[in-house]
């Protein structure tokens, strides 16, 4: 599976919803998750990847993780796999 | 209905190894909070606290009684010490009897579990200390300090997490009150700055990695601390017939469940536990002056506080003043509001408001005056200290000026 496809599965394992209703320009609000719920999604991302997240839920946009979308989300993840695996 | 009085005050924290330290510190505002020294602190990306520094056990305890205090245990004992010396009471006869001990935890004997399981698990070893049970048990800091001083009376833990130690302070209060005792040894007493302890909350997100800045606009999350503060409430009566020297009243208690989310606070909770508090305490809500906030620097918690406490008092949270001195010594977790409550006791008895330090700039949420970085001089008559705990659980104690 791509990063892509990888990611949007577990997004919509968070959400409870088919990986077919998640779309790239889908927000994490369009979604019913929530900061909580977004903090589990990084955990399960980090473990995926093998990477580390920089994100603090105290101020989601502080550390240059872009949560606005699942596509930014998708590419704040592949940046990170990128410059991770150097 | 009895009235009860707190005798006794005692404490060590990052600020403080006992009151009149911890006192000073909040005064000048002087922050506790530091680069940790632990095993593994490389491996952790929260690498600050509120840790007791230049700590030596045993300098306080000797090497037998060493083998079943767990740090907890030892910062409860050394409070408890403190504060049953200064009210003078000695526990024998009926009055042994007739008192207990109710402390605060939320980890119990973490560093224990830690230590043990890094034996069997890292270290392979098939072999521990025969005393570990006793070390890390919840109750074993209470069972301790009943054992020092020959308190027989009811005894138990209180553990609802960062609530804990209000909330064991508010069953000693209702002992007392309801007559079931004539002097309870109570608050609460935390060690959770261990690898595995700042791993877990680490893993939360909700941790700053620089400072604690509660009510600021620019705060981004709690920062841990350890520490313990014990107090002896006491039945009115009793204290006056020796002529104690008293602190100050325990008037209120109230405690509620915001039976909604784990993890994110509710305004209604909160509102319903501090009114609760007042209507207990029969004051009106415009005697009250100072209240130390649960104030943990979250961005959640800290907006939901204000809207609470601009809920209940309505205009006159424009008058009254609340600080937060996690700030200085950290997130005590399960002792910290028995240590937040030194500040209350501060306000009443000095006149002295503890500052809430390290803060930056203005949140239009969180607008009540904080007494921001500098402690103020003010007469108090009545204070609240709030705690608000994951898992919803709300506690909330009035203090009232004797």
């Amino acid at each position: 599976m791509s990063i892509e496809e990888q990611v949007v599965a577990i997004i919509a394992d968070q959400a409870m919803l088919d990986p077919s209703d998640v779309t790239p320009d889908s927000t994490l609000s369009d979604l019913a998750i929530d900061s909580i719920g977004l903090v589990e999604s990084i955990f399960v991302i980090e473990e995926r990847f093998d990477i580390a997240v920089p994100f603090n839920a105290n101020d989601p946009n502080a550390d240059g993780f872009d949560i606005s979308s699942v596509a930014s989300i998708v590419a704040a993840v592949t940046k990170l796999k990128t410059e991770q695996d150097k | 209905m009895r009235r009860v009085v707190i005798t006794g005050a005692g404490t060590i924290n990052s600020i403080g190894a006992d009151v009149p330290q911890t006192l000073a510190a909040m005064r000048e505002g002087r922050c506790g909070i530091d680069k940790l020294d632990i095993q593994d602190v490389d491996r952790l990306s929260i690498q600050i606290g509120g840790q007791i520094k230049g700590y030596d056990e045993t300098a306080h305890f000797d090497r037998q009684q060493l083998s079943l205090y767990d740090r907890f245990t030892q910062f409860a004992l050394l409070s408890a010490r403190q504060a049953i010396t200064q009210s003078g009471l000695t526990f024998v006869g009926e009055l042994a009897d007739r008192s207990g001990v109710i402390l605060g935890t939320s980890g119990g004997g973490l560093n224990t579990q830690e230590e043990n399981y890094r034996a069997v698990f890292e270290a392979g070893k098939n072999r521990v200390h025969p005393f570990i049970v006793p070390k890390l048990m919840h109750n074993a800091a209470v069972s301790q300090v009943s054992m020092e001083w020959n308190l027989h009376g009811p005894s138990f833990t209180v553990s609802t997490a960062c609530a804990s130690s209000n909330h064991a302070m508010g069953q000693a209060f209702h002992m007392i009150r309801c007559g079931m005792a004539t002097a309870m040894v109570t608050g609460g007493s935390e060690a959770m700055l261990c690898f595995g302890g700042i791993k877990a909350w680490e893993s939360l997100r909700v941790m700053s990695q620089d400072a604690c800045r509660p009510f600021s606009a620019t705060r981004d999350g709690m920062v841990q601390g350890e520490g313990a503060a014990v107090f002896v409430f006491e039945d009115y009566e009793h204290a006056c017939a020796r002529g104690a020297d008293i602190l100050c009243e325990v008037a209120g208690f109230a405690m509620s469940a915001d039976a909604a989310d784990v993890l994110m606070p509710s305004k209604h909770g909160a509102t319903r536990a501090i009114t609760g508090a007042l209507k207990d305490a029969q004051l009106p809500l415009d005697a009250v002056g100072y209240i130390n906030a649960h104030g943990t620097g979250t961005a959640a918690n800290d907006k939901t506080e204000c809207a609470a406490v601009v809920e209940v008092f309505g205009a006159h949270a424009d008058k009254l003043l609340m600080s937060s001195t996690k700030s200085m010594h950290g997130h005590i977790i399960g002792g910290t509001g028995a240590v937040e409550l030194l500040a209350c006791i501060m306000a009443l008895r000095e006149g002295v408001i503890a500052p809430t330090i390290g803060y930056e700039a203005h949140d239009p949420e969180c607008a009540i005056d904080v007494v921001p970085n500098v402690a103020r001089d003010a007469d108090v008559d009545v204070t609240l200290s709030n705690a608000f705990a994951f898992g919803g659980l709300n506690a909330v104690l009035a203090l009232r000026k004797f």
